[in-house]
């Protein structure tokens, strides 16, 4: 008899244990709100964590008994990604405001993740300062905005003018063809065979740096596209594929660029920036606009000479045809989570995050464009680096990637067949013709367009 | 009496709930995810769709799938029955009949290997075979110029880091295994004028012979489910040479955000380990009489 009594004894214990911790809402915990915050930030990019403890001192100052818990995820783009949609999936764990890709940004509205902002975004003072291209960068296809752009970037040849001119070249320089790029390669290649003369990414390791910053420009540059944005399909057998494969073959098989070895290393674009460009190693490579947020004071790799030994130039088209020159443009932006419990508060923060004052030094310290017009106008901003001009120009011959839901698996095949040919294992043919099937596997022949 | 034997079971009863929810649930979750086209993003995120073996259907039908299950296969052969069973054989009998001082040297370096973190052990393996890494560099002082490793050499490099990592597990399992050898009989092989190599192979293997079923099948199943080694080292690549069933799930289910084929992966991964186990498990039952 004596175990029985001893066992309700402990049952009945656990039980108001329960009851005491489990319902218990007193007045007083009814008011304290806790945001939850999620972005990326990694060794080489704390200007996101720096507006975020700036947007939180104030925010908490402005609004009593809310606490915004910051919870920054250390990864690289590609982790980063999958961590957030891991934590969208269920309630408990899904952020109220979060950092969140472009390209994303309509496969997430589809999963259900983002929040519809249009009605709060009327309310918001400031939303008339976004320039039109950036608001529409966080619009789904049914219209609305889920998401508003924190800034937006560019791609163009970074190169290294001292390294130029010992092989003889002028500077400025600005190739006008492909042809162009390869002789001036060739050029720094045989003045000094130790230097790495045009490097452009490829292979899966670089991720979506080998298709940014490498395969579209030159894609997009000859008469072919990647998709057509008015029959909503993907392109398939273009000789502007092949070619541009070819020409990734070209600079890898002559040595122009670094070692297949080194391309296929996820890292080595922390050598592009650490070592090479300040070592002298390297003559020119395609890079974004936040390049100098990695040599500025304060940055990764910071490097005092490199505005006067660094010069920018527009990425040129195949044989020079309209409009003469290709960018890429992506860009982060802030969005709400549809499973959030206090949406208000959580809109709030957010604007806090992007007011003027956070977007200035958020475009400042990560070399962003901005796309607030009231911060691309102020003389601290233009005055960040001696690029801000140059790269902003780009805006006018960028294109975005098609962000449907499809095109994380397209960029990887893709990256897949940059891979092949640069490491010889198929022709820049073949690679193009595997490509081509993997597409029509994807996306379903009905998606696709014989080009 | 029935009562008695109710309440003798209660105390395991939270350990089996446990069980169930910890080790059984995301079993069953993993095979019925692989019937839906649940992703991690997308339409199909917030609204997952019965489609039958599709996913099966598409695994035979894709390029990569028979490649990973064939490396896989190699992987495992290679480094666990091959590498990790047979020096791990080596060394415990090589053990027997050294001096007490070089055995225990010997044991500590190898198990060294052993007890590290896993991730650990990993970047250690990748610093080993990197290009500018130890290896090269040995082989530079001998004035050879060694190949970069894990990019021509992929499959051989995780090979090689299987096989560092995990000989210490098959080497205490037979060192202890031959402690149990009966002397006399080794003696009267001895005696009967039977060579080394006939007493290894018609006396003390036999009478081992259930350590190295056992054995055989835990590596085995280690091995099959190796993936923080690769994915350190090589990731999968260069172009998927070293992209093992346990990579490519991972890579289908976080990278593409394909939940359901990811899982598909993982089932057929799991199958094998179940095959595997039931082959092993049946050697063993067959050996005693």
């Amino acid at each position: 008899m004596r175990r029985p009594r001893k066992l309700a004894a402990a049952v009945s214990v656990a039980a108001v244990l329960l009851a005491a911790t489990s319902c218990s809402p007193t007045p007083e915990a009814a008011e304290n709100k806790t945001l939850k915050v999620v972005y990326q930030k990694t060794d080489a990019f704390t200007a996101l964590d720096a507006v975020m403890q700036d947007a939180k001192k104030e925010f908490e100052a402005a609004n009593s008994g809310v606490t915004v818990d910051l919870q920054p995820i250390q990864a690289n783009d590609d982790d980063y990604g999958t961590k957030l949609a891991l934590a969208q999936r269920s309630a408990d764990t899904a952020p109220d405001v979060f950092y969140e890709d472009t390209f994303k940004v309509r496969s997430d509205v589809d999963a259900g993740y983002l929040l519809k902002l249009d009605s709060y975004l009327e309310k918001w003072g400031d939303w008339s300062a976004f320039n039109e291209a950036a608001k529409a960068a966080g619009r789904a296809d049914d219209g609305s905005i889920y998401a508003v752009p924190l800034g937006t970037d560019t791609r163009a040849i970074w190169y290294n003018k001292a390294v130029l001119q010992k092989a003889g070249v002028s500077v400025p320089w600005q190739p006008k063809t492909w042809e162009d790029i390869l002789t001036t390669a060739r050029a720094v290649k045989a003045s000094d065979p130790n230097v790495i003369a045009f490097n452009m990414y490829a292979g899966k390791g670089t991720g979506e740096g080998t298709v940014m910053q490498g395969f579209y420009e030159l894609l997009y540059g000859t008469d072919s596209t990647l998709y057509d944005e008015n029959e909503k399909k993907w392109v398939v057998g273009s000789q502007g594929f092949t070619d541009s494969l070819a020409f990734l073959k070209t600079l890898y098989d002559e040595k122009l660029a670094v070692s297949p070895a080194e391309a296929l290393d996820a890292n080595v674009w922390k050598k592009v920036f650490g070592e090479w460009f300040p070592q002298g190693k390297l003559a020119a490579t395609v890079e974004g606009s936040y390049s100098p947020s990695f040599w500025q004071k304060g940055g990764a790799y910071e490097w005092a000479g490199y505005e006067q030994d660094m010069g920018v130039a527009m990425f040129p088209t195949r044989n020079g045809q309209e409009p003469g020159g290709v960018s890429m443009s992506g860009g982060w932006t802030l969005a709400v989570g549809a499973k959030s419990k206090n949406p208000e508060l959580a809109f709030q923060f957010l604007t806090t995050a992007l007011n003027k004052k956070n977007a200035l030094a958020y475009d400042i310290n990560n070399s962003q464009i901005a796309v607030r017009t009231d911060v691309a106008s102020e003389a601290a901003y233009l005055a960040a680096n001696p690029f801000v001009k140059d790269v902003s120009d780009l805006v006018k011959v960028t294109h975005y990637r098609p962000a449907t839901a499809d095109y994380p698996r397209i960029s990887s095949a893709i990256q897949g067949a940059t891979e092949s040919v640069i490491t010889g294992k198929q022709s820049p043919e073949d690679a193009a013709a595997e490509y081509d099937a993997t597409v029509r596997k994807l996306v379903g022949e009905d998606k696709v367009l014989e080009k | 009496m029935t009562i008695r034997r109710v309440l003798r079971l209660l105390p395991v009863v939270p350990s089996i709930l446990l069980l169930l929810l910890f080790l059984l649930a995301p079993v069953v979750w993993s095979f019925y995810a692989s019937f839906t086209d649940a992703a991690l993003s997308g339409k199909a995120a917030r609204d997952p769709q019965w489609v039958g073996a599709d996913n099966y259907a598409r695994m035979f039908s894709d390029d990569l799938f028979p490649l990973a299950a064939w490396l896989t296969v190699v992987f495992v052969a290679a480094s666990a029955v091959i590498g990790q069973n047979i020096l791990g054989l080596l060394i415990a009998l090589l053990m027997t009949r050294s001096r007490k001082a070089v055995a225990s040297l010997v044991g500590t370096a190898v198990v060294a290997a052993w007890v590290l973190p896993e991730i650990v052990a990993a970047f250690a393996a990748y610093a080993y075979f990197n290009r500018d890494g130890t290896l090269n560099q040995m082989l530079g002082v001998m004035g050879a110029q060694g190949p970069d490793w894990l990019y021509s050499w992929p499959l051989v490099a995780i090979i090689l880091a299987n096989t560092w990592r995990g000989t210490a597990f098959s080497m205490l399992v037979y060192k202890a295994a031959l402690a149990d050898v009966p002397r006399d009989i080794s003696e009267a092989a001895l005696m009967d004028g039977a060579r080394g190599w006939q007493r290894l192979a018609f006396i003390t293997l036999p009478l081992i012979r259930s350590s190295i079923a056992t054995n055989l099948m835990l590596i085995t199943l280690q091995t099959l489910a190796v993936f923080t080694l690769i994915w350190v080292m090589t990731a999968g690549g260069p172009a998927n040479a070293s992209t093992t069933l346990p990579v490519l799930a991972y890579q289908e289910a976080f990278k593409f955000g394909d939940i359901g084929y990811g899982t598909a992966v993982a089932s057929v991964l799991i199958l094998l380990g179940m095959v595997f186990g039931a082959v092993y498990v049946r050697l063993l039952r067959e050996q005693r009489p």
